[in-house]
């Protein structure tokens, strides 16, 4: 059992041709750089094209800018698992026959500013009214406040979120495409400058430009495409949302839309935790991979921070995690799930640059909007 | 830069009125006997269209917080202690927590809290004040 049979595909991948500081580019272009990467690799052309998801910009400034003549749009934006939420929006499309090929695009201009909207707080908003005034306008001082909950009920302290850091660094001190690189200690983690306690500055995700594309298709359309060999087959999906602000999450020790958006992707894909070779988890933020782990099931209540303290998750353990280093040491835009799904990807294919052995299925979780929505997927290389 | 004060909609209006005058209001719902928050026309719970507002009694624990240490120019002269509190009402808000340095071993989970009121430019807003510091 799997969604629409497994017979939906990631028939192309690729991000912006590089990732970090791209002052030379603006936003559209890097949605329009990462298409065309994506293209290249699956042997298309945009005439190949006929459904166009992303964000912001709107899917048709964007198809028009590609010069894409699409029938089918998808512009949902629940933050940064948006993606993740299109390729399973758009798996149902080419299965049902809506769309043939979509393309599922993001860039941002997150460093650098480069033709990027101008955000404006809205102060009549529910978060402009209960949350802004009191000092939560970043996402370090929103995202971040219920972990000292999580931390406390659990036993856990500041050490637990700069293991998190340590983990992920190791895969990212051989990923020359990573942003941070540099070998690091627990206490190297605890000692930098402190961002919103308890979190200091390498917990806290990088803030880079970039982008990522991918192209959603049937495995029998995939058949005469370049990638046909190498097709990234979508057994399961799920998303969810839970409150649309933080201080309504209900739960600040657990996240509601992490648990719901993974039991559907792992229903629909008939599969449970432990057949999951491979993981990512959306991590803004070093609490994010220790909610993850426990929320979608890795592991018990209370068992995270020591699951990766035992190193399960680095390089060489049993569940390798965010092997491109994470948001927090790899890339992040601003909007990190499609980088998520990037490495999921390149994981299935066997090209990462940090390759884990015998990858055959990849769990990616995604999260949106702070603690406010989510999404998931199963990928595999092989049809079940 | 100036302050990101709130702007009352028709359904929040009650609510900062109230807090104008260091009065703090939730709504509970007569159907399903439960107070909520934030301020809407129906229940957010049961959808129910049965609701009044309650005078809150202040009282309060701290559920979890950070110590935001690059707060924005405009809130440098106010607590960087961003909380969640839950009201014995049983609603959680968002806020800052006022009189107590900012410190993490001033600072423990579950402590009592009191609602105070601060002025900001004008404007006032809901904090809270550990309790036995009253």
């Amino acid at each position: 059992m799997a969604l629409h049979d497994g017979r939906v595909v990631i028939a192309g991948a690729a991000e912006t041709t590089t990732v970090g500081v791209r002052p030379d580019i603006s936003v559209l272009e890097l949605h329009a750089e990462a298409a065309r990467n994506a293209l290249d690799d699956a042997g298309l052309t945009v005439a190949d094209i006929d459904g166009v998801s992303t964000t912001r910009p709107s899917p048709v400034e964007v198809a028009h800018h590609l010069g894409i003549q699409a029938r089918w749009f998808d512009g949902t934006a629940i933050g940064g698992c948006s993606y993740i939420a299109h390729v399973r929006h758009a798996a149902a499309a080419v299965a049902s026959g809506a769309a043939n090929a979509v393309l599922v695009v993001h860039g941002e201009s997150g460093r650098s500013r480069v033709g990027a909207e101008v955000r404006m707080k809205d102060t009549s908003s529910p978060a402009g009214q209960f949350e802004h005034p009191f000092g939560a306008v970043y996402p370090y001082a929103t995202f971040t406040l219920p972990v000292m909950r999580f931390l406390h009920d659990r036993g856990y302290d500041q050490e637990s979120l700069a293991r998190v850091v340590v983990a992920q660094r190791k895969w990212a001190i051989d990923n020359p495409r990573a942003f941070r690189r540099k070998p690091i200690t627990v206490e190297d983690v605890l000692s930098g400058p402190e961002i919103a306690y308890p979190f200091t500055k390498d917990m806290c995700c990088v803030v880079t430009d970039g982008g990522g594309a991918l192209i959603v298709t049937t495995e029998e359309r995939a058949r005469d495409m370049r990638t046909a060999n190498n097709l990234v087959h979508i057994l399961g999906a799920g998303e969810a949302a839970q409150a649309s602000m933080v201080s309504q999450m209900g739960d600040p020790g657990s996240f509601g839309a992490f648990k719901r958006s993974s039991a559907e992707a792992f229903a629909t894909a008939g599969l449970t935790p432990k057949d999951i070779d491979h993981l990512m988890v959306y991590d803004a933020f070093a609490h994010l991979p220790l909610y993850g782990l426990e929320d979608l099931g890795f592991v018990g209540f209370g068992e995270s921070a020591d699951f990766i303290a035992a190193g399960h998750t680095e390089p060489g353990g049993s569940l390798p995690m965010n092997t491109n280093g994470g948001g927090m040491s790899y890339t992040h835009t601003g909007m990190y799930g499609m980088f998520a799904m990037q490495e999921s990807i390149r994981q299935l294919r066997g090209e990462a640059a940090v390759q884990a052995p015998d990858v055959e299925v990849s769990f990616v979780q995604g999260v949106g909007l702070f603690f406010s929505a989510a999404a998931s997927l199963v990928l595999s290389n092989a049809r079940p | 830069m100036s302050l990101p004060l709130p702007t009352p909609t028709p359904d929040t209006q009650f609510f900062w009125d109230e807090v104008a005058e260091n009065r703090l209001n939730v709504q509970y719902c007569m159907d399903c006997a439960r107070h909520y928050f934030y301020p809407r026309s129906h229940c957010r719970f049961c959808g129910s269209g049965d609701v009044e507002w309650r005078l809150a009694s202040g009282r309060a624990h701290l559920v979890s917080y950070i110590i935001n240490r690059r707060v924005a120019p405009a809130f440098a002269d106010y607590s960087p202690i961003i909380a969640l509190v839950e009201l014995e009402e049983g609603v959680t808000m968002m806020s800052n927590i006022v009189g107590v340095e900012a410190d993490p071993a001033a600072l423990t989970l579950d402590m009592p809290l009191t609602a105070v009121f601060e002025e900001r430019e004008g404007r006032v807003l809901p904090v809270f004040t550990p309790a036995e510091a009253r």
